[in-house]
């Protein structure tokens, strides 16, 4: 282990504030250019881009062009965890890390910050986080509480994420791989959907009664309906997205309505 | 048709939102929708098409390359369209989220566009990009941006002006009432997310029993209200 960190890591580089900066921002539109060819590839270029100017001679140089190149090639990851990627990669480059070593390194990373932050951020937090601001609006919130507290929650954790995934990416270089062991992201997925579930138990029912508003004598026969359709969506999975059955069923509903 | 204007600009920014930058979810239809109802003076018509918007969303899971409606845009269009509907009769919710869910259809096909044209644009600009151009890695990037910037406000401003006028004329020809109107349109939204709960059952052990619980405390929630 030691002689792999003395490989990736030697000499430590350092970065300004200012660059820090420029790459966090820069990271918030890291799917920028996103396309069916490279993926983010270019985003990770483009975020790598600013710590890549303290490579000897600059943005002129050889070394710099070269490794411009490498980070441009295809990559695939979430888009927050991509952080924990672009922070590596800046550290390896930075550190004089052989190119074809680099070039594995960055293929080795790319499956599993997209797995693992699949499962934590879009069918964890997310949905976790619109469960909760649904409850509140079900019992009763305005729009700037139902709002605030959705916005606030879910991009606390976001951007601690993308935060937490750019230190530990410049910390590890090379040895990045055990950061994804972090419980977090191991057993987090796991406890998230769990809090998701006991959520969506407790806030589809009250948000579907403030729907309704004076008319929630018929909450009864909208939770049994509603309970027989997802029976039947899920019998369906895979062959029809909800929201398509969803738009043809109410377009259906309004012609009715407009043609009786 | 001065009301393009704003429509166009929250659906361009929230439709950015989605993918390209900041991905800080104002693009979620709860959010979307809400502003677009303020900005079309009925807030609270624009939230409740949010919401029902909201629990269709709930079972899009965008996952890598896969292809997904455009929820942003979608939510502005679906948000205006209630809220500038004649707010005591029967069919706005309906008609809102109706417009909503066509343009999220809209949008997810013009993001798989847009997605195509950046590839081909990285295709013109491989040479640089293999020789380690900065500008070429820059302007690939700010034209990606651009690129979706510019079709959400389309997205958005077309949407608006072909649906609004169909919603207008619909609304004027509503027989349903609004109790069934209502009803129809909340058993749909809450179909589909319930499909979401056994998305999770299907990956977490345990989570039908924290379902199970949630349901219960929700039910005796109701019940004693």
């Amino acid at each position: 282990m030691t002689a792999v960190l003395d490989a990736g890591m030697a000499p430590h580089p350092r970065l300004s504030p200012m660059t820090w900066v420029r790459i966090f921002s820069r990271m918030l539109a890291i799917q920028g250019s996103w396309n069916y060819e490279t993926l983010i590839g270019n985003g990770i270029a483009f975020c790598v881009e600013p710590a890549l100017r303290q490579l000897p001679g600059g943005i002129k140089a050889r070394e710099f062009k070269e490794a411009l190149t490498r980070e441009g090639a295809y990559f695939n990851a979430h888009p927050y965890l991509a952080a924990v990627a672009v922070g590596a990669l800046a550290r390896v480059e930075l550190s004089g890390v052989p190119p074809d070593r680099i070039e594995r390194f960055r293929t080795a990373l790319c499956g599993p910050l997209g797995s693992v932050g699949d499962r934590l951020v879009w069918a964890g937090w997310l949905p976790l986080c619109s469960l909760i601001a649904l409850l509140i609006f079900g019992l009763g919130g305005g729009a700037s509480v139902v709002l605030g507290v959705f916005l606030v929650l879910y991009n606390a954790g976001h951007l601690a994420l993308r935060v937490w995934g750019l230190h530990v990416g410049w910390t590890r270089g090379l040895n990045v791989a055990s950061a994804l062991a972090n419980p977090v992201l191991r057993q987090g997925p796991a406890y998230v959907a769990r809090a998701a579930a006991f959520a969506a138990g407790i806030a589809v029912p009250f948000t579907a009664a403030r729907l309704l508003g004076h008319h929630v004598a018929l909450l009864g026969v909208v939770l049994g309906s509603a309970a027989l359709g997802a029976a039947a969506l899920v019998r369906l999975h895979g062959r029809v997205e909800g929201y398509k059955l969803a738009l043809v069923l109410i377009a259906l509903f309004a012609l009715v309505s407009v043609a009786r | 048709m001065i009301e393009l204007a704003p429509i166009a600009l929250l659906g361009g920014l929230f439709g950015l939102d989605v993918v390209c930058f900041p991905q800080m979810m104002f693009s979620r239809p709860l959010v979307a929708a809400t502003v677009a109802g303020a900005f079309a003076g009925n807030t609270a018509t624009g939230m409740f098409v949010g919401v029902a918007m909201e629990l269709i969303a709930l079972a899009t899971l965008p996952f890598g390359a896969s292809r997904y409606p455009e929820w942003g845009s979608a939510a502005v269009v679906g948000g205006a369209v209630a809220a500038a509907l004649e707010p005591g009769k029967p069919g706005a919710l309906t008609l809102g989220v109706l417009a909503g869910l066509a343009t999220a259809w809209a949008g997810g096909l013009s993001l798989v566009q847009l997605r195509i044209w950046v590839a081909w644009l990285a295709r013109r600009r491989r040479p640089a990009l293999d020789a380690g151009s900065r500008g070429a890695v820059l302007s690939l990037q700010l034209a990606g941006l651009t690129g979706d910037l510019v079709r959400a406000a389309a997205v958005s401003a077309l949407s608006y002006a072909m649906l609004f006028p169909v919603a207008r004329a619909a609304q004027g020809v509503w027989t349903l009432s609004d109790s069934v109107s209502r009803s129809f349109v909340v058993s749909v939204a809450a179909a589909v997310a319930g499909t979401v709960a056994w998305t999770i059952f299907h990956s977490t052990r345990g989570a039908r029993w924290y379902f199970a619980a949630g349901l219960l405390i929700a039910v005796l929630g109701l019940l004693v209200r």
